[in-house]
């Protein structure tokens, strides 16, 4: 099951770090917040993603597995 | 008849003795006719319902021992959370019944929408009908921490509720009052558990949920009071009886603020009931349904709806904690929105970047709208920044405000052009009156201090 990236925004302070690292899937918006791709990381992308989450100066950049995200309602 | 304003005195179940029996569960007391509204409120309008009132009329809670029986109940009543989110019941029960050890349950009453006093309307005028669905939901749940979260000074009555009922050992688990902060997230669950924990109320990432992990640690549940008041009834007359008001989607009946040029006033209604019984939309500019996470509505689109998410949701709208405001002819919707939107800004927690960022902006790019001529770029910018904050925090604020700032944009779209004309239609209307229609907070917040 393929994990999906997702930036926990209280923890986020902006550092710019994973888009940097991760432009496939991930932009800065225009105050230098990240924003992260929904889906699903491709296969080809895990280093480069894993890579990014461990950079992550705030540690606010998680992998979760897909079934875990998909419990965000209510 | 579908509602019970307040203020009136409206009975139906006095006109309906021949559906009433006498429950043995419930020790002898008179069983009410399903169709009867009010089911919450008070019989006598006004007059708020002490321990010996209340169990003439509802009796004792029906303790069962166990859990199984009630949650079985409340899923097959159908009943959905009164907070705003509308989430089913008995799945948060199920969630925190199944947890093993320590389990919390806190009766939320930080009802923290400046134009909604449904809740602190019930847990005056039925204190003992929420303290009761508490105390069924502790044991359906098998908690070991009960928690009464309200703002300081809300409710003498559920004081002295909690006096009288441990008197007469009415209560299975002891209650402990908690305080809640003045501030909008106040009530937010995570934020809730956040303040309980003796922190600032302010939101926390999800996951992990506070069903799962909640005050220190322990799977918590927060139920909304008047959802719990709703509960007590279930666990009394069942589920068929709960379903005997409402649409099978969405049973029951609701408390709702509703706010017109001349009155505002809490009605308990049967979901489902045209909301032109509960709000006259003629006259009227738009009507706001759901609250400042809410809707605005064109009047015209009103007159044809139904109290309830399965009608609402087709107009992008939901009932939320059941705000409906009436916006009359001579306020300027602009200038009532931009006020709104200053607000959500300022009751952001700053936690989350787009949401500190975003909120702000999006405020004075309304008050720019709302003013005589704007920038030709303000409703793309503000649109811009609506798609930017919308699902970016860790809670439902930001998503919550874009909801509002969109329909807006949408539902005033000619008063905005009127505007940049340098007119304003509530001028047209040759109004004198500039009082805020909108309820808002007297004082804005201007502290870090605010928020415990």
């Amino acid at each position: 099951m393929a994990d999906t990236l997702r930036v926990n925004p209280i923890n986020c302070t902006g550092h710019g770090v994973c888009a940097e690292l991760l432009p496939e899937l991930i932009a800065l918006d225009e105050w230098g917040y990240p924003i992260v791709d929904p889906r699903p990381v491709p296969p080809a992308l895990d280093l480069e993603a894993r890579r990014a989450v461990a950079a992550c100066p705030a540690l606010a950049l998680k992998l979760f597995r897909a079934e875990r995200t998909a419990d965000r309602s209510a | 008849m579908t509602m019970a304003p307040v203020n009136e005195t409206v009975n139906e179940a006095g006109n309906e003795t021949a559906h009433e029996t006498v429950n043995e569960a419930t020790g002898g007391a008179i069983r009410p006719s399903a169709a009867g509204l009010p089911r919450l409120l008070p019989l006598i309008p006004g007059v708020p319902e002490d321990l010996r009132g209340h169990l003439a009329r509802y009796g004792r809670p029906p303790y069962r021992g166990g859990p199984g029986h009630l949650i079985q109940a409340v899923e097959q009543a159908g009943l959905t959370g009164r907070g705003g989110a509308a989430f089913p019941v008995h799945r948060k029960l199920a969630i925190v019944a199944r947890a093993r050890g320590r389990k919390v349950i806190v009766a939320n009453g930080a009802e923290s929408e400046p134009a909604s006093y449904k809740d602190a309307l019930l847990l005056r005028a039925a204190p003992n009908l929420v303290l009761d669905g508490l105390q069924l939901a502790a044991q359906a749940i098998g908690a070991s921490e009960a928690y009464l979260y309200l703002h300081p000074g809300a409710s003498p009555e559920v004081l002295r509720a909690l006096n009288q009922r441990a008197a007469v050992g009415l209560d299975w688990l002891g209650v402990t009052i908690a305080e809640a902060p003045p501030r909008f997230l106040a009530g937010q669950e995570s934020a809730l558990v956040n303040r309980l924990g003796g922190g600032p109320a302010v939101p926390t990432f999800v996951p992990p949920r506070v069903t799962e992990r909640g005050l220190g640690g322990a799977p918590t549940l927060v139920q909304n009071v008047e959802t719990l008041a709703h509960l007590a009834l279930i666990a009394r007359y069942g589920p068929r009886w709960f379903r005997a008001l409402g649409t099978a989607r969405e049973p029951g009946s609701m408390l709702a603020t509703v706010h017109t040029n001349d009155i505002s006033q809490v009605v308990e209604a049967e979901i489902g009931a045209p909301l032109r019984t509960l709000v006259n939309p003629e006259g009227a500019q738009a009507v706001l349904v759901g609250g400042y996470h809410g809707t605005w509505l064109p009047a015209g689109t009103v007159s044809t709806l139904t109290l309830g998410n399965q009608a609402l949701s087709q107009h992008g709208a939901a009932v939320g904690a059941g705000v409906i405001a009436a916006l009359p002819a001579d306020r300027c919707g602009l200038t009532e929105a931009a006020r709104v939107v200053r607000y959500l800004a300022a009751e952001s927690a700053g936690q989350c970047g787009p949401c500190l960022n975003g909120l702000p902006r999006m405020a004075a790019a309304l008050a720019e709208l709302a003013g005589r001529g704007h920038r030709r770029q303000v409703r793309a910018d503000l649109e811009r920044w609506a798609g930017l904050v919308s699902g970016r925090g860790a809670c439902n604020h930001p998503d919550g405000t874009v909801r509002f700032v969109r329909s807006t944009l949408t539902v005033f779209a000619p008063e905005i052009s009127l505007h940049s004309r340098g007119q304003c239609s509530a001028t047209n209307h040759g109004a004198t009156s500039r009082t805020p229609f909108l309820p808002l907070p007297a004082a804005m917040p201007a502290s870090e201090e605010d928020w415990i």
